[in-house]
């Protein structure tokens, strides 16, 4: 079999059954044996970077691997962002790249970069197919390292003289044999003993989970676990979802965004519970300031995360799901008790709100809070910025892994691309791409490919005319000098908040893609332009200008303990 | 307390794996004392010794960072352990003049070092031993003048 077939036969074998790609003269060869294949539907985006994302929110929505196919060289380059999102967020994408002939490799050929090392450190593994005797194992390897254990990007690198050559009697490897990797997923019994003994003890606990609970599956253990013991509960951004908005012990997401009564909790607490979660410094502040009275569990099926950021009394190492099992299964039910209550009272007194009553612009939480009403369950994708904390404060997020977002890496221009992913899994539920208008015009070229696959993405731009999110810390931090984060035209009415100070026209430009376009500039308009957008049968652009100058808050500001909290003006 | 270590990581001969161990290692900011990678008795196996300079915290960080690289086997933090056999291996190259030859060849016989190449003006030799004797001959050997030298940086096996 030809190395072009045996790439697109191990990609069958591995049931893949969408792929996002971009040609070239390294990879023709592939794209060509894929153009007479019937399984695998190949989704040409108009740029690289737009196919990496959209595998990852592929990935991300179907929890299968998302699979990215581009040519060498820039092909390649283009989608290192997406790499680096997938690595962080700990997402399996892989990506297989076309590299100049063997023989050509390190005499700076044409459209030669060194694709391997460039993505090395931004993977959780790489492969560069030397020889085709090689091209299947790489193939079932690389399947297996980027969905097992914490999952990850992974490349796979082809020369294209591998894609050509031909390997007799190849047969697509049943297992793999890697000696040194063995991801620990069974939690040890004794540790996770010591953690029931902790919460039997602890007077003030706090359970703080995040991603790995979506990636493990572990929802519903998680709710168990919570109701067993009456365990107040912070969800980082990236676990939103995971336990409903309204679940009574839902404190909302920590850190820097977060919920004063999420902050003060894990300030206070005497035991904090974290499982699957890496205590990124949006949520710490500076680490030796968090939780700095509590014992500190930590389940995590990395070991390399525990003891990374803070020292851990009780490490238990393993899949989430088969901890909280075993752990609900020893654990005695425990009773509310006034910690309860004393986070009960944080959460009514501090709660999330916005005043659109008295505002004349419409203000961006309304949107997201309309939103509630109008669907019932979606699939929320963000970009990054002040609207992405939006989404995650208003937004009722009811299901775990609802929400695709660049959390580790923050990559603007993530969303669009993302959401056209999540879309074409078809996942029977509306996908809603909230951006802000800096991101959004990152990856815009994708929405002709949402047109032309009839992606029915429905994009809700948050149109501030504002790097909004750099405008706040501008705003707040640096005596309102706005460097180079107005995205207005030069020189018009800052009072004037209309679609004629900004460039470019997005109704137009969405229609100019052949997406529908809607915009909305009062906030009666609001509800009226959603529910249009959500019921049209299509791609959506729905533009909302919104006031300028809106911040989000809470607040931690950078570099303080995430107790020093700012409440914003009408708070 | 920052103490240096001596790391085994026994990998995969996979292409690349040493630039991914190095590049790790740069990456996540570690002081890199030394570093050296060589085949094994085994084709597929290739083992890197590394000597860091880290805190406790640092060294465990370290230890389960490699340990999470794919194509790593194994790892493992020899310092404490009193059944290795840690040997670093040294070529120096020291002025010398008529009057204190004799005294250079004293010490290299105290060492057990060997002689490679002696000319009127300098003695080149070399010497296998402990990081401990190697660091005490060049301090012993620096008044008369060194011209060059090159360590290995060590490695090491189980008894
Ligand atoms: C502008 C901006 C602002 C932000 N502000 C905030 C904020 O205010 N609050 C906030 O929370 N975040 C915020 N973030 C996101 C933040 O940067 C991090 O991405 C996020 O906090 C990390 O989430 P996590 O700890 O759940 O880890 P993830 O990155 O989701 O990592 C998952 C963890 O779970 C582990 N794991 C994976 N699988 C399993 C399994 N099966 N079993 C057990 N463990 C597993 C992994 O090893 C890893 O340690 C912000 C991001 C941006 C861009
Ligand atoms: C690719 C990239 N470049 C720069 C940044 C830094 N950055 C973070 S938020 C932000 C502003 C985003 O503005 P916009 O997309 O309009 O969203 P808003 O904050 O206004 O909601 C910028 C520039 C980033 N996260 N990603």
């Amino acid at each position: 079999m030809k190395g072009s077939e045996i790439i697109v036969d191990s990609l069958k074998q591995e049931k893949v059954d969408k792929i996002f790609g971009y040609p070239g003269g390294a990879v023709i060869p592939i794209f060509d044996t894929l153009h007479s294949n019937r399984d695998i539907e190949v989704m040409l985006t108009r740029h690289e970077q737009g196919a990496v994302h959209a595998a990852d929110g592929y990935a991300r929505t179907t929890g299968k691997p998302g699979v990215c196919i581009v040519t060498s060289g820039p092909g390649a380059t283009n989608t290192i962002t997406g790499l680096a999102t997938a690595k962080l967020d700990s997402i399996p994408v892989i990506v297989i790249s076309g590299q100049v002939p063997t023989s050509y490799i390190g005499t700076d050929a044409f459209q030669e970069t060194d694709f391997f090392g460039l993505s090395t450190s931004i993977c959780k593994h790489n492969y560069l197919v030397k020889d085709i005797k090689n091209l299947p194992n790489i193939i079932k390897e690389a399947f297996h390292v980027a969905t097992s254990g914490r999952p990850g990007p992974v490349t796979i690198d082809v020369p294209k003289d591998v894609s050509l050559a031909e390997l007799p009697n190849y047969k697509y490897p049943k297992k793999v044999d890697m000696a040194g990797y063995q991801p620990v997923i069974e939690g040890n019994m004794k540790q996770i003993k010591k953690l029931a003994e902790a919460i039997k003890k602890s007077s003030k606990p706090v359970l703080y989970t995040g991603g790995g609970i979506v990636t493990s599956g572990a929802e519903k253990e998680i709710r168990k676990l919570v109701e067993k013991v009456n365990i107040p509960t912070t969800t980082t951004l990236m676990g939103l979802g995971t336990l409903p908005y309204d679940h009574p012990e839902f404190l909302g997401m920590p850190g820097m965004h977060g919920t004063v009564a999420a902050n003060y909790a894990l300030t206070e607490c005497d035991l904090l519970i974290a499982i699957g979660t890496r205590f990124d410094d949006r949520v710490t502040g500076p680490p030796d300031t968090f939780a700095k009275n509590a014992k500190v569990a930590h389940v995590d099926i990395d070991p390399a995360e525990i003891g990374k950021i803070i020292e851990t009394d009780i490490p238990v190492v393993g899949d989430a799901g088969d901890v909280l099992k075993k752990l609900i299964n020893i654990l005695e039910p425990k009773a509310k008790n006034g910690w309860n209550k004393k986070t009960q009272q944080w959460k009514s007194r501090y709660p999330l709100k916005y005043d659109q009553a008295n505002s004349k612009e419409i203000l961006p939480q309304y949107i997201i809070d309309t939103l509630n009403d109008l669907v019932d369950d979606a699939i929320m994708v963000t970009d990054v910025g002040q609207h992405q904390m939006w989404v995650a404060q208003f937004f009722h997020f009811k299901n775990s892994g609802q929400l695709l977002t660049s959390g580790g890496l923050g990559t603007m221009g993530y969303g669009l691309p993302a959401a056209m992913g999540a879309a074409a899994s078809k996942p029977g539920k509306p996908v809603i791409n909230v951006s802000g208008d800096g991101g959004f015009q990152m990856n815009i070229q994708e929405l002709t490919t949402c047109a032309l696959n009839n992606l029915p993405v429905k994009n809700i731009l948050i149109n501030n005319s504002y790097l909004g999110m750099v405008r706040q810390w501008q705003e707040l931090f640096w005596d309102k000098r706005y460097a180079k984060t107005s995205l207005r035209k030069p020189g018009q009415n800052p009072e004037d908040n209309t679609p004629t100070n900004y460039c470019p026209d997005m109704v137009k430009l969405a229609e100019a893609s052949g997406v529908k376009g809607l915009r909305a500039n009062k906030p009666e308009d609001v509800e009226e332009v959603l529910k249009t957008g959500l019921e049209y049968d299509g791609p959506v652009v729905m533009e909302f200008f919104v006031r300028e100058t809106e911040n989000v808050y809470p607040m931690v500001p950078s570099g303080k303990p995430i107790n020093e909290i700012i409440l914003g003006d009408e708070q | 307390m920052k103490e240096k270590h001596t790391i085994i990581i026994k990998v995969t001969n996979h292409p690349g794996v040493l630039a991914k161990i190095s590049g790790l290692l740069a990456q996540r900011g570690y002081n890199i004392e030394s570093a050296i990678a060589a085949p094994t008795e085994n084709p597929d196996v290739y083992k890197i010794s590394v000597v860091v300079e880290e805190d406790d915290r640092g060294i465990q960080q370290i230890t389960k960072q490699l340990n999470k690289v794919v194509d790593t086997i194994k790892v493992t933090d020899i310092s404490h352990k009193n059944n290795y056999v840690v040997r670093e291996y040294l070529i120096i190259k020291v002025k010398v003049n008529n009057e204190n030859r004799s005294d250079v060849f004293e010490l290299m016989q105290v060492f057990s070092a060997k002689a490679l190449d002696v000319d009127s003006d300098y003695i080149m030799m070399e010497l296998a031993g402990t990081q401990r004797k190697i660091s005490r001959i060049i301090k012993l050997l620096k008044p008369y003048g060194i011209e060059e030298y090159v360590r290995s940086g060590e490695f090491a096996m189980s008894e």
